[in-house]
């Protein structure tokens, strides 16, 4: 285990996702400023921060849907920066966008079977319909017809079937009502134990923290501290501090 | 002779299939722009120079080859698509990061080549282009004459563009076209090459226009001007159904052909500017087209 605020740890063996001196930008706005996090194969770890931090730019920048990110992203080893992001969703990387990104044009279904299988082991509808049985009465309407909740559902059940083994889900909890939250929430866990590795960015770290094995603050653009998902309870004034709530 | 509102039955029903005909264009015409403005967000104004390039390769491919009319429906679209997915890959595909007005430009100016080109081989006369001997000759309807040929179009055309809408309505590869119109970067992000679908997907609708063009050949003279005619019909077509909806496309195209037909019948001085008239109501009462999302 690390010790807390590494910027820039160790890489270690089972390191799935290495993120070093990340720089990211919108047109000549310069958004991050030297990220670096490591997650282990397995792990779920959330990026908290204030609104503005840049924990959405560091999903795109992974995702390689961002115009300019300089730096090194290492997957498995492989150098993710420079490549498009349908090569880098093919390398089993699946992203759930803080907007949902739910087709309106496309019924439920078609939403579901849109994001092609990368890798063997994914979900079959079936099984996404005993994690998310409100989809499965819906299958035939337009999927900006769902709820809030449902859409949310099928923006992480349609990545699922792909048999990507990173997830980056983006505040898949923000604005829903609590039993879906704690829904959402036992979803991660069951994917947890199913070997995924999540990055979660939430507001919410209380739900956060039913989940998490550890926590990443991100301000102004990089990493300043880690809070082991144990200490948290103690960390408190400081993750308060950190968030400003 | 029978007459209805005191015009006779079989030229009512003459001008009515003259509309019918006209309306295919329009509709396989406006089908392919709405399909390429829908994914590319460019107003191909090449359209029409690659209707014109439809019905002059059917005629060369007869003339300098031997291959008739139903071998050149099928390889002359291919063909003109092909160069379409050229046009596309080396020039088109450099503007989409710039205001729409640069593809607007540069699909005009290609236009103006691609006749001039055209024009300066064959002048301007016409070319004849016969009809295949399969659909020589007509039939008796009882209550009129119908010429194989006008039919055979009719029916084509409808087939082609109910085949375009269930691609795109209802397969898999339709749901990535409509996905990527949406949000290209996100359908990017779950790992199909979007730019491959674009290039296909331009490459399509051009085909869309030299398949009207093969079409056309036995009707109009094969003439390099015969597309920049049509063509302005066409947008004010895609004016009144709205870009990008694909169904509204296919009933636009065939009803304002009809209302032409029907306006040369019972106010022939209207008839070549009633499609105008409807244009500018309609963009007066409904900007977005008839079946055009708000935006
Ligand atoms: N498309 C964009 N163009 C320009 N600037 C942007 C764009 N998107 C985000 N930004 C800016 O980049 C910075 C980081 O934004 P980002 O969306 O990554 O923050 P975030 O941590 O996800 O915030 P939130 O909690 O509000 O979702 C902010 O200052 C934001 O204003
Ligand atoms: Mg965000």
């Amino acid at each position: 285990m690390h010790s807390a605020a590494q910027p820039a740890p160790a890489t270690t063996a089972d390191t799935l996702l290495a993120v070093r001196d990340l720089n990211a930008w919108y047109g000549e706005s310069h958004v991050l400023h030297g990220m670096a996090f490591d997650i282990r194969a397995g792990e779920v770890v959330t990026l908290l921060g204030r609104n503005g931090a840049g924990k959405t730019t560091t999903l795109k920048s992974i995702m390689g849907v961002i115009d300019k990110r300089r730096g090194s992203i290492r997957f498995q080893g492989s150098e993710l920066v420079g490549l498009a992001s349908r090569h880098i969703a093919r390398k089993g990387i699946a992203w759930c966008p803080e907007e949902r990104g739910i087709f309106a044009s496309l019924d439920v279904r078609e939403n579901l079977m849109l994001p092609p299988v990368v890798a063997p082991g994914g979900f079959t509808l079936e099984q996404i319909f005993e994690l998310f049985p409100n989809l499965k009465e819906r299958l035939h309407s337009q999927g900006t017809k769902l709820s809030g909740g449902e859409q949310q559902m099928l923006a992480i059940g349609r990545i699922l079937r792909t048999g990507a083994r990173l997830l980056l889900l983006d505040e898949p909890t923000e604005g829903l009502a609590p039993v879906i939250v704690q829904q959402i929430c036992q979803m991660i866990r069951r994917l947890k134990s199913m070997g995924f590795t999540i990055i979660l960015v939430e507001q919410n770290f209380h739900a956060a923290a039913t989940v998490a094995d550890r926590h990443y603050i991100v301000e102004q653009g990089r990493v300043v501290d880690e809070i082991a998902n144990e200490e948290l309870e103690a960390s408190m004034g400081k993750l308060h501090r950190y968030l400003g709530v | 002779m029978a007459e209805i509102f005191g015009i006779p039955a079989a030229a009512l029903f003459g001008q009515l299939l003259l509309g019918f005909i006209n309306g295919a264009f329009y509709a396989t015409l406006s089908l392919g722009l709405a399909v390429i403005f829908g994914l590319l967000n460019i107003i191909n104004f090449t359209h029409g120079a690659q209707y014109m390039m439809g019905a002059f390769v059917g005629w060369m491919l007869l003339t300098y080859l031997g291959i008739g009319y139903w071998p050149a429906l099928i390889l002359a679209p291919l063909i003109v698509g092909a160069i379409g997915m050229i046009i596309e890959r080396t020039m088109i595909s450099r503007l989409y990061k710039l205001d729409h007005l640069y593809g607007l430009l540069l699909t005009f100016g290609l236009a103006l080549i691609i006749e001039g080109l055209f024009r300066n081989g064959y002048g301007v006369s016409g070319l004849a282009y016969a009809i295949p001997p399969q659909l020589s000759g007509g039939v008796n309807l009882g209550f009129m004459f119908l010429p194989l040929y006008r039919g055979w179009v009719v029916v084509a055309s409808l087939v082609v563009c109910l085949a375009t809408w269930f691609i795109i309505e209802k397969t898999r590869l339709g749901a990535y076209l409509r996905a990527a119109t949406e949000n290209p970067t996100l359908v990017q992000a779950f790992g199909i090459n979007v730019p491959l679908l674009v290039t296909l997907t331009y490459g399509f609708g051009v085909a869309l226009a030299g398949f009207a063009g093969v079409l056309a050949a036995p009707i109009y003279a094969v003439n390099p001007m015969m597309g920049s005619n049509l063509i302005i019909v066409v947008f004010a077509v895609v004016v009144i159904g709205g870009m990008g909806s694909i169904l509204g496309a296919i009933v636009t195209g065939f009803s304002l052909g009809l209302i032409e037909g029907l306006t040369k019948v019972f106010y022939p001085e209207a008839a070549a500017t009633v499609i105008f008239i409807i244009m500018a109501i309609v963009l007066l009462v409904k900007p977005a087209g008839l079946f055009g999302r708000e935006a």
